[in-house]
């Protein structure tokens, strides 16, 4: 086991390295081109058994990505937003061809206005494809991340592909102390790829990925997939356990801090929980009883989990780092699903909207979230939910607005 | 890079009987594509993976059953390219780890419609070339979005009635001509083919087989719902389609290219117009002579510059 200081997208490209992968469609886009560049000087350089070919969009790259799964081999891509979009017919498309590879996917947020930091808007946009969603909150995690999710897409019970998520910037140009496994280990955990009826040879005719007639058969397959990405929840537990035992480090479908004996709870995925963790640890001693469960695997989605894990709790305050618009936090809904109808669910579920494009969520803001659901509970009302602003980036877009404006005017005044 | 083969295609009683492709496909009676593809199959023979956009060729295979004996991947609309890179990347790395053995290798076949071909799935088929990639791609050429009930598409010849442009004067603009794009990249091979001549088509998919790279086949795919006429006129259209100069048969190969069949002396183009129900506005209810004489001169113009 090697120690290095390793950025997000530096640990991705070591997982998909260890994870002995045969080949990798790449595309650049910001923030997650380190990790192609990473890849592709290792297989220069002899250091990685793989292929690795330059498409020339995200739509062509996961294309290929299915083609070469559909053939037998292991295969990893990466991308992030934009390009996640791009490709976004072919995660569907793909997913349903039911060919197990894993694809990284760098969190930044969508156009418009386009920008280059994160939030998680855009694997949202993959939530229901098919794929499974894996989300890191640290560099260690990631790299042991991409080796455990091989594990699950290529278990015979599961077969579809896997999005292992990661922050943008937070955590993708972020270099943190990361345990590499041993080559000759990490082989052994993930194991040959076997690709069971995913070929194409001479002596074997094949059709796959075949269009079907009528509803009948077309919701069956799709059935189908529905039930396999459920079962990869069982799946992960035994995985998750051969894991810990290997390599020491337990990584469960959700991780829970301070959870014991909390009664005010915050949920969230990805890296700003561990901001949430330090709030924890500030509002524990003023003596609120706070916990923190950051749910690592988003598809499937762990409903019982979720319902043993929060009944009785007093209130949840859901913390979305996207949004939808017209309705609000996308993790909400789907923790209000959940909770919905089951006896002990906490009488507040509260939702906020924070983080996007790269915003920060401060401790002080933490704090507020925990104080408003603790009124909201001693009311007995649920709040409306709410969009995380503060009065100095008000100040700051309306000076930004009034250049804009300024600017305007000057023109106008030219051609007058 | 053309390896030293014997021709075997000399005339008609030389070309295979073997009929691969199975029938009762849900295809167009009379469909010019499924006439190349048979052709072209026959030759290529069992060992083809076929990779394909959407398009009418999609319904081939509509589970459980398919026509072809050999593999067949629908993509999207937009990649079947790609696709076939990430088949011929696979099973390069199969063989060369030796999980494959070298005999058990097939040939990759994009098969895409025009609608494809000369607009969503440009990009890329242009990847594709720019790496250099080892397939062949069949683009079957009807001149529409045939699927969709023929609307127009950057393939359809100036004056058709297409769906989306059913005014007097048809489709205003002109025919994309993909041929001269896809030779721009340089790839190892490129050709005009169409069904009705199956002799200069075989000689042709022979001499790609003897090559490597990007091999790019665009075949005219005279098609009776579309272009509105009686089935049974498809390969008299398509012999037309030669014989009045409107469909060039040529093929591109090292920064050169050749016609493969010059018509000696071509027919007028309204012998090949006329037989069109997509054309029948040049003619009824009074001849437009202005139109018709314009696209005649497109074609003599076309003639004038070859000099072979």
């Amino acid at each position: 086991m090697t120690r290095k200081l390793l950025t997000g997208n530096g640990a991705a490209a070591w997982g998909a390295r260890l994870a002995q992968t045969d080949y990798i469609p790449a595309f650049p886009i910001t923030p997650q081109t380190e990790i192609i560049e990473d890849l592709s000087i290792w297989i220069d350089n002899g250091d990685m058994p793989a292929r690795m070919v330059t498409m020339e969009s995200e739509h062509s790259m996961i294309t290929a990505a299915g083609g070469a799964a559909s053939s037998g081999v292991r295969v990893f891509t990466a991308t992030s937003s934009q390009g996640l979009l791009h490709g976004m017919e072919m995660v569907y498309t793909v997913a349903g061809w039911r060919v197990p590879f894993v694809m990284v996917n760098v969190s930044r947020g969508l156009s418009s206005p386009i920008t280059l930091e994160s939030d998680h808007n855009d694997i949202m946009a993959a939530r229901d494809s098919g794929f499974l969603q894996i989300h890191c909150s640290t560099c260690q995690e990631i790299t042991d991340s991409v080796l455990m999710a091989y594990r699950l897409a290529e278990h015979k019970d599961v077969r579809v592909p896997a999005i292992v998520n990661l922050d943008g910037f937070y955590l993708s140009f972020t270099r943190e102390p990361v345990e590499l496994p041993d080559t000759e280990k990490a082989a052994a955990f993930v194991g040959e790829f076997d690709p069971e009826n995913l070929q194409f040879k001479g002596s074997a005719p094949l059709s796959q990925a075949m269009a079907v007639l009528g509803g009948g058969p077309y919701s069956y397959f799709r059935y189908e997939a529905h039930l396999a990405v459920e079962r990869a929840l069982s799946v992960y537990d035994e995985i998750a356990d051969e894991f810990a035992d290997t390599f020491g480090r337990r990584y469960d479908i959700i991780d829970n801090y301070k959870m014991d004996d909390a009664e005010y709870v915050f949920v969230m995925v990805g890296s700003f929980a561990t901001k949430a963790h330090d709030a924890v640890d500030s509002l524990r001693q003023a003596g609120w009883k706070v916990g923190l469960a950051r749910l690592r695997i988003f598809r499937p989605f762990p409903q019982e989990k979720i319902r043993q894990l929060l009944k009785g709790r007093r209130a949840v305050a859901v913390i979305d780092q996207n949004i939808s618009m017209g309705m609000g936090g996308v993790l909400h809904s789907e923790f209000a699903t959940a909770l919905y109808g089951i006896k002990d669910a906490p009488a507040v579920l509260a939702s906020f909207i924070g983080g996007l494009g790269g915003r920060d969520i401060s401790q002080q803001e933490f704090f507020e979230m925990i104080n408003e659901i603790k009124q909201a509970c001693d009311k007995g009302v649920s709040p409306a939910p709410r969009l995380l602003y503060t009065q100095n980036e008000l100040t700051e877009i309306r000076n930004l607005q009034a250049i804009a404006h300024a600017e305007h005017a000057e023109i106008q005044q030219k051609k007058d | 890079m053309i390896k030293e083969t014997p021709v075997h295609f000399h005339r008609m009683k030389d070309m295979p009987s073997s009929h691969l492709l199975g029938t009762g496909t849900p295809m167009c009676s009379g469909c010019g594509g499924l006439e190349t593809l048979h052709n072209m199959y026959d030759i290529l023979g069992e060992k083809t993976v076929f990779v394909n956009a959407a398009g009418c060729m999609t319904l081939l295979s509509v589970y459980p059953f398919t026509p072809f004996r050999g593999g067949w991947l629908y993509t999207s609309m937009a990649s079947a390219p790609a696709g076939a890179q990430g088949i011929r990347d696979a099973m390069d790395i199969l063989i060369e780890k030796k999980k494959l053995s070298a005999d058990e290798n097939m040939e990759v076949v994009v098969v895409t419609g025009d609608g494809s071909a000369y607009g969503m799935g440009m990009s890329a088929t242009s990847g594709a070339m720019d790496r250099n990639l080892n397939f062949i791609y069949l683009c079957y050429d009807n001149e529409g979005y045939g699927n969709t009930g023929q609307q127009y598409s950057a393939a359809t010849p100036h004056a058709a009635i297409t769906s989306t442009s059913k005014g007097s004067h048809g489709y205003p603009g002109f025919k994309k001509d993909l041929f001269s794009i896809w030779a721009a990249h340089h790839p190892a091979y490129v050709a005009t083919i169409i069904g009705a001549e199956p002799l200069d088509l075989a000689k042709k998919i022979e001499k790609l087989q003897a090559m490597e790279g990007p091999r790019m086949l665009i075949s005219l795919a005279p098609c009776p719902t579309g272009w509105d006429y009686d089935p049974k006129l498809s390969v008299e259209i398509g012999h037309l389609a030669v014989q009045t100069g409107v469909w060039p048969l040529k093929e591109y190969i090292n920064g050169k290219v050749t016609h493969t069949k010059i018509p000696k002396q071509r027919k007028p183009v309204e012998d090949y117009l006329k037989l069109q129900g997509r054309f029948k506005h040049l003619f009824q209810p009074r001849r437009d002579e202005q139109a018709i004489a314009e696209i005649q001169a497109l074609i003599d113009t076309y003639w004038d510059n070859i000099s072979e």
